[in-house]
Order: C-alpha cells, then sequence, then structure tokens
C-alpha cells in the first residue's frame, strides 16, 4: 500500500487561505458571463446618460428683455470659488490701513413687487418681510462683484450678524430693528483682522466676530450697504412640477451718527450699485440709491450678499444614468449570493471555506471592489467629460471644487458598492433572488424616486425618509450645499438632502453593515 | 499521510423528524467503506455534518482527529462529493473547478489536469491506475461521494468502482453512500448499514456474507425420497418444495453433487443459490425502511432493483 502525502502538507497562513477566497470569489464572479456583461451595461449606460445630459441646456433659453439679452451671464465666483450673489446699493469711502466706523440703523423696511398691473406692468408695490434682507456696514476688497468682504448688518428676521466672505454668518443681537429699539453696529480693521461688533445703545459694545481676509490690499471700500433677496413662496407642489410666487424686493435702511476713526483720505461718499448682468435687480418703478443729510443716511437697495445657491447647473446632473446603473448593480449584487442557493452551489463553497463569516467577507468585499471599480469608470467618464459638453451647451456649471468632484465621483462609485453589498446581504438572509432584489430596491430606490425624482411625499416626510432609509447616501452627489443664511427651496426634488453628504453615506454604510452582520449570523446559523 | 474519518454519537432533529439518532462508525483508510441505507435513513445528512455544512444536535465529527470547520484548505485533506448538480447553471465546468482550486490556493494546471483525467476516463475508459502519478498524489487522503452511481452509464458505475477501489488501495480512507447495496458489493470492503438515523451494522463484507442465514442448494431429481434420505444422513436439512424438487440447506452444492454421485442417485440439475448482500442488506433494513412516503413496497422493490 502506498502511502499518500499530498503536495500540500504544510498548511498556507489563514491570511493566506483569505486571499485563496477573494481569488475564489473573483473566479466566481468573472466566470458568469451575465453578470461581467450587466457591469459593463451599467458602465456604460452611466456614460451614455452623462454624455447625454451635458450636451444639452438645463437652463431656461435666452430671451431678450429691455435690458439685452438675459442669458450668457457669468455667475461671479467669491474667494472660496465658490457661487455667490453679489448685488447691493454700497455707500462709501476709501479707507487705507486700519481704521473703524460705526453707525446707528434706526429702521429696515422692504417693499415687493405687487402682482397688481396695469397695461401689463407692475403698478404698485407692497409691504413686504423679507426674512433674509441686509443693511449695514461693509468693507470690501473692491465694488468688483465676488470680492473678499466683511460686514455687519441688520436682518429682516434673522437679528443682527457679522458675514463675511458670503458663507460666513455669525448672529449677534436678536429682534428686528425699529427706531425704538435702533442697533449700533462697528467693523474695525487691523492688518488682515476685521472685528464686527454690536450694540443697543451705542455704549456697551459685544464683538460678535474677527475674520481674518487673507491678502487684503492697504486701501478697501468702507461704508453704508442695503440689499435685499427676491422672495420665492411655493404654493402647491405636484407630481410633475411646483407653483409659487416670485418677485424682487428692495429693502431702505436708515443710518444715522455716522463715525469714523483712522485712515479716511476721502472726503466725500459715494454711491455704487454693484451688481452683474444686464438686468436690474431692483422692483420696477423703485430706484436703488442713498439720500444724506448730514451723518443720517437713506440706503435703498435689492440684490444679496451670499452664496448662489439658484442659479448654475451643479455636475451631479450627469450622474442622471446613476439609477439604472444601480438597478442593474443590485440584481448582480443580490444574484452573487442567491445564486449559490439555487443549485446548492453554498455547500461547495461553505465546504471549500468551512469558516462562514470569512466566505461572506470574501464575497462581499469582491462584489464591492468591482462595483467600486465599475461606479468610478463610469462617474468619472460622465463627470470629466461631461462638465466641458455642459459648458459647450452653454450651461453656467456651479463651480465645483475639486474636492467635491472627487466626492460625487468617488462616493458615487462608493455608494454603488454598499448598495450592492447591501443586496448581497439581504440575498444571504433571504436565499432568494427576486425576494432579494424587491427588498433592496424598495429601499434603496424607492425612497429617492418617492421623494427627489418624483416628489410625492410632502417635504417633512421627504426629510424623513433620506435620514433613516439606506437611501440617504445619496447625499453623497449634493453639489450645492444648504446655506442657513440663503432663502431657497432646499428639499430633496431640488437636489438637496437633508443630511451632509458623508453623513448620508455613513447611514447607507450603517444599513449595509447591519444587514451583512445579519447575514453572517444567519449564514452561520442556518444548515447549508 | 493517513486519515481517518470518525463519527460520533451524532443526534440531529428537522423540526419533528430525527435525521440522526446517535449515528457512530469510523472510515479507516485504505478501504472502501460503503454507507448504505434507504432514503432517509441520515447518510447525506451525516456526509453533511462531516463537512461542517449541518451542525449536530450532539455528538461530534473528526477528520484526522480534527474538525472540519479546523482545516486550512479542507480541500486538500478530504474530496467530497455530494451533489454533482450543484453547479450554477451560467458557468462552465472547468470555471466551477477553477474557483474552487483557487479557494485552495490550487492553480488552474491543476484544473486542467483533472479534466483530462476525467476525459480519459470516459473516453478510453483506461483503468484508474493510468492516471498520472503527480495527480493522483494531489488527491486527498480522505475522500467522500454521496450517492455517486445515481444517474450514470453502467460503463460509468464499472469506471466510479474501479477508481474508488484504487483510491482506497493507495490507503485513502473512501467513504460511499448509496441506497442500493449492489452498487457497492464489488468494490467496498466494509460496510455500514444504517436505518433511521443509526447504524445497523458495522461489518467487513465476508463477514456480513457469512452472517446471512440460507446458503441454498436446489436439487432437481426424480428419486427425491432417496437423495433426501443420503443428504439427511450426511447432516443436510432437506425441504421438499415440489414434485421433484428439493431444497438442501447445511451443505454446499459440491458435497451435494458428491454425495449424490456416490451413492448413484441420480439428479437433474444442482442449483447453489448463495446468499448476496442484496439479500443481507434488506433482512437487516426490514424494520428502518420510512414508511411515510410511497409505502415499503414500494421502497423495498427498488431497494432490490
Amino acid at each position: 500500500m502506498n502511502t499518500i502525502t499530498p503536495s500540500r502538507s504544510a498548511a498556507p497562513p489563514a491570511r493566506a487561505g483569505f486571499a485563496h477566497l477573494l481569488h475564489a470569489e473573483w473566479t466566481k464572479f468573472r466566470t458568469v458571463r451575465g453578470w461581467v456583461i450587466a457591469v459593463i451595461v451599467a458602465v456604460l449606460v452611466t456614460v451614455l446618460l452623462g454624455l447625454f445630459q451635458g450636451s444639452h441646456s438645463h437652463v431656461a433659453p435666452c430671451t431678450t428683455g429691455p435690458n439685452g439679452p438675459a442669458c450668457h451671464y457669468v455667475i461671479p465666483a467669491g474667494p472660496g470659488g465658490e457661487s455667490v450673489t453679489d448685488t447691493f446699493y454700497f455707500v462709501h469711502r476709501p479707507l487705507a490701513g486700519d481704521g473703524t466706523i460705526t453707525v446707528r440703523v434706526t429702521s429696515l423696511t422692504e417693499v415687493a413687487e405687487s402682482s397688481q398691473t396695469l397695461n401689463g406692468r407692475p403698478v404698485s408695490t407692497k409691504p413686504a418681510v423679507v426674512p433674509w434682507s441686509k443693511a449695514g456696514l461693509i468693507i470690501t476688497a473692491g465694488s468688483g462683484q465676488g470680492s473678499a468682504y466683511a460686514a455687519v448688518l441688520v436682518t429682516g428676521s434673522h437679528g443682527t450678524r457679522m458675514q463675511w466672505n458670503y458663507t460666513g454668518d455669525t448672529a449677534g443681537l436678536a429682534g428686528r430693528v425699529s427706531a425704538a429699539s435702533p442697533r449700533w453696529l462697528r467693523l474695525t480693521r487691523a492688518g488682515d483682522v476685521i472685528t464686527g461688533y454690536d450694540s443697543a445703545g451705542g455704549t456697551s459694545w459685544t464683538k460678535i466676530g474677527a475674520v481674518t481676509l487673507p491678502g487684503l490690499a492697504p486701501t478697501v471700500q468702507a461704508g453704508l450697504f442695503a440689499t435685499s433677496p427676491g422672495y420665492a413662496q411655493q404654493t402647491s407642489q405636484q407630481i410633475t412640477s411646483a407653483s409659487g410666487t416670485a418677485a424682487p424686493t428692495d429693502a431702505t435702511a436708515t443710518f444715522g451718527r455716522v463715525g469714523m476713526h483712522g485712515g479716511w483720505p476721502g472726503s466725500s461718499w459715494t454711491g455704487t450699485s454693484v451688481h452683474g448682468g444686464p438686468d436690474s435687480p431692483y422692483v420696477t418703478g423703485h430706484e436703488a440709491g442713498y439720500r444724506q443729510a448730514g451723518s443720517a443716511f437713506t440706503v435703498t437697495g435689492s440684490g444679496d450678499i451670499a452664496p448662489d445657491v439658484t442659479d448654475g447647473v451643479p455636475i451631479d446632473v450627469l450622474l442622471a444614468g446613476l439609477f439604472i446603473a444601480l438597478i442593474t448593480v443590485l440584481v448582480v449584487g443580490a444574484q452573487f449570493m442567491t445564486a449559490e442557493y439555487r443549485p446548492g452551489l453554498i455547500r461547495v463553497t461553505l465546504a471549500a471555506s468551512p469558516r462562514r463569516g470569512r466566505a461572506l467577507a470574501a464575497k462581499a468585499i469582491v462584489l464591492g471592489a468591482v462595483t467600486f471599480a465599475a461606479g468610478l469608470a463610469g462617474a468619472a467618464a460622465a463627470v470629466l467629460i461631461g462638465i466641458p459638453l455642459l459648458r459647450a451647451s452653454g450651461n453656467p456649471v456651479y463651480p465645483a471644487t475639486a474636492l467635491t468632484e472627487v466626492r460625487v465621483i468617488a462616493g458615487t462609485a462608493a455608494l454603488a458598492a454598499v448598495f450592492a453589498v447591501l443586496a448581497l446581504a439581504l440575498g444571504a438572509i433571504l436565499r432568494h433572488g427576486a425576494g432579494a432584489v424587491t427588498v433592496v430596491i424598495t429601499a434603496v430606490i424607492l425612497p429617492y424616486l418617492l421623494t427627489a425624482a418624483i416628489p410625492v411625499l410632502p417635504a417633512g416626510a421627504a426629510d424623513w425618509v433620506l435620514r433613516v432609509t439606506p437611501a440617504a447616501g445619496f447625499a453623497i452627489r449634493q453639489v450645492i450645499p444648504a446655506y442657513p443664511q440663503v432663502a431657497a427651496s432646499y428639499t430633496p426634488s431640488s437636489d438637496y438632502f437633508p443630511l451632509a453628504p458623508w453623513a448620508g453615506f455613513a447611514v447607507s454604510c450603517a444599513w449595509a453593515a447591519l444587514a451583512l452582520a445579519l447575514a453572517a449570523h444567519f449564514l452561520r446559523r442556518r444548515d447549508a | 499521510m493517513e486519515t481517518t474519518i470518525e463519527v460520533a454519537g451524532l443526534r440531529k432533529r428537522f423540526g419533528p423528524t430525527v435525521a440522526l439518532d446517535g449515528m457512530t462508525f469510523t472510515v479507516s483508510p485504505g478501504q472502501v467503506t460503503g454507507f448504505i441505507g434507504p432514503n432517509g435513513a441520515g447518510k447525506s445528512t451525516t456526509m453533511r455534518v462531516i463537512l461542517g455544512l449541518d451542525a449536530p444536535d450532539a455528538g461530534h465529527a473528526l477528520i484526522g482527529g480534527r474538525p472540519y470547520a479546523s482545516l486550512r484548505d479542507p480541500l486538500t485533506q478530504v474530496g467530497a462529493l455530494l451533489d454533482a448538480a450543484a453547479l450554477q447553471p451560467s458557468r462552465t465546468g472547468r470555471n466551477h473547478l477553477l474557483w474552487l482550486a483557487h479557494s485552495q490556493g490550487l492553480g488552474a494546471r491543476l484544473v486542467d489536469e483533472v479534466i483530462a483525467l476525467a476525459g480519459l476516463q470516459t473516453a478510453a475508459r483506461r483503468k484508474a491506475g493510468g492516471y498520472s502519478l503527480g495527480m493522483r498524489q494531489r488527491l486527498p487522503p480522505a475522500l467522500m461521494f454521496d450517492e455517486p452511481f445515481n444517474g450514470m452509464d453502467p460503463e460509468g458505475i464499472v469506471w466510479m468502482r474501479g477508481f474508488l477501489a484504487s483510491l482506497a488501495a493507495e490507503g485513502r480512507a473512501v467513504l460511499v453512500s448509496s441506497h442500493l447495496m449492489s452498487e457497492l458489493q464489488d468494490s467496498a470492503g466494509h460496510v455500514v448499514i444504517v436505518g433511521r438515523g443509526k447504524v445497523i451494522a458495522d461489518t467487513s463484507v465476508a463477514d456480513l456474507l457469512a452472517s446471512v442465514s440460507g446458503n441454498r442448494v436446489m436439487l432437481r431429481t426424480a428419486a427425491g425420497t432417496q437423495a433426501a434420505a443420503v443428504l439427511e444422513r450426511a447432516g443436510a436439512t432437506v425441504a421438499v418444495t415440489g414434485p421433484d424438487a428439493l431444497v438442501i440447506s447445511g451443505l454446499p452444492a459440491e458435497r451435494v453433487v458428491a454425495l449424490l454421485s456416490e451413492r448413484s442417485v441420480p439428479f437433474a440439475e444442482v442449483t447453489a443459490h448463495r446468499a448476496t448482500l442484496e439479500q443481507a442488506y434488506l433482512e437487516l433494513t426490514k424494520d428502518a425502511v420510512e414508511y411515510q412516503s410511497g409505502g415499503p413496497a414500494r421502497l423495498a422493490g427498488r431497494a432490490a432493483s
């Protein structure tokens, strides 16, 4: 009788064993032609729909208004590169070197364009409350749009604030300004540092904040400003459209007791309407400007000094193919597991790898890596080719930093991988392909469809759904941030998600991890 | 390296059904152990427990003294064919073997060798001894086959028998389950007969045959009375079963012929009736056949076919 000595009598270390499992699962994946084709189709759909989205216009067609064509308007960019609105009326003097300016504000009132018309033109205005109307002191690097600045200001209904460089916002005293309850404001420049103060009586001052505007020129413009964003009010929401009213507004502020210390070389005030584009932002029939009587000023302005969240096409429109691709990926993910059960293949798999948690982990890692790679290829091609196409098609592309582009591309790929792993885990729990696909589509695609694509859910419910369901991860695609100091329709249907990008992604990851843990538990407990 | 498969006191229930009821046996290296019992006797469940696929309620199964789950690259130590249909339809056979090989850290070359081996055997029906030495050395020291003869044509059955016998001859522990005793008659040296989840008999094939009563001789003769007298005097038991037919127990056929010739008793035909494993099996499992589906007649008929 021969004695058999297997050639592999020296057992490899456990780590090598796991590498073998990964290799085996990769072999399993790539040797089912349907899965490979499905993944390739998912990539192609993502890229082709990206190119389609890039090659047509997402903005309203050019209309010729009284001031000329209303399109081809370049959205200004702030010091951080973000899109900004920078439109206001400014009464200013140069400030050379360090200095301080102090003022008392006794009123801030707004009017909106009335809907009453005569011969097709609005004939009157009506008083309005614009929560984020602004008036106060500003120090700005220049009067060009997008200049670096710092300001202390009173608002329609958000109290006194210090704001800087469009995105910075700190609250000061609360309450609306009036003759009975005036607000004293002070801005001090010392080198690159600008400090804002407010006071109710003009004697005891509170520092709101100090901000550094790096590289601020020795001479800057400083003075009084007023502005007021147009308001939009959504009145109803249907499946296919939202309707509402929108109108421009003006804000008029009354200033007094203007006092200055430090380097103020000029002797007179200059009024400048800071705005871009041909369209006057002002209420028809109202004039922006100022009146001066000694140290008392009345300033009327319209617009906003804030991040721009409404103009500009965000790059995530290029990822419209994601949903079709995702459905494909979810089906493949579920089948990668459930195909083990139909013919009893799982017994062979688990005989080859008796440590079941490791077998599941190897499957999840291989599936995750494949879908991440495919997602990365599809999303990168769609976005990187799509952006120049968007520009060529006349779209103002919302400026996204390189980091944001990386987040949108890699985040989309990672989200596809996380959802695929979720589908795999559900496949292991349910052991039924159609069942797992149904559950994962209900958990991932349906919440997004009902809140964002076809917004049938009311906003509150939509917010809740996108906080707690696996679909929360779609937040990773959000390009335009939501700013509390900008009133806008921050709803999922406008591409805004209730959770921050990585927080939403973390919710999806938590669901996948939970499902994977349950799958491992069942896989270990059940007889194969 | 010789490996023993050891099963001790396995118990398992599936709901109200007792699948294993103290299953205990050992598969020794160097011989084919037939694992025989009617459908539902617990053969497949036992094999699944050995491979760590099903968890027993009690008892343990060890391979070379260790539980299956603690083996590294287990398929290099235990070869198992549980279900020949456990393949994904959309994956080719070669790719199925390929992922299995990769899972154990083995290369594609081995897969091609295995395919060549199988192709050779089915096409040329070469003897099992014809495999390359390198190939044979890679086969694991313990092997399990669950109903390997199912669906095989007669040529395949002959090949499989030779294959199993040659694997065992090289010192491997080989466990082969079947619900048909006849399939293993010529290849198994040892049989574990099971029914209702436990071992009914655990014996060598030679002992099993010897234990079966009724090695009988059929005699056809016109001189029945004379023949009966002669044979009874020699110690046989004689029963008259027809006008000129006798059944003799207790004497081998050669002795019957010799005695009758000596005494010049004329006879037309002497037929030896050896007990078969089939009879032994049927006798042993008579009580163990499940009476749940199909009825005893159908099951017994199937087992005897």
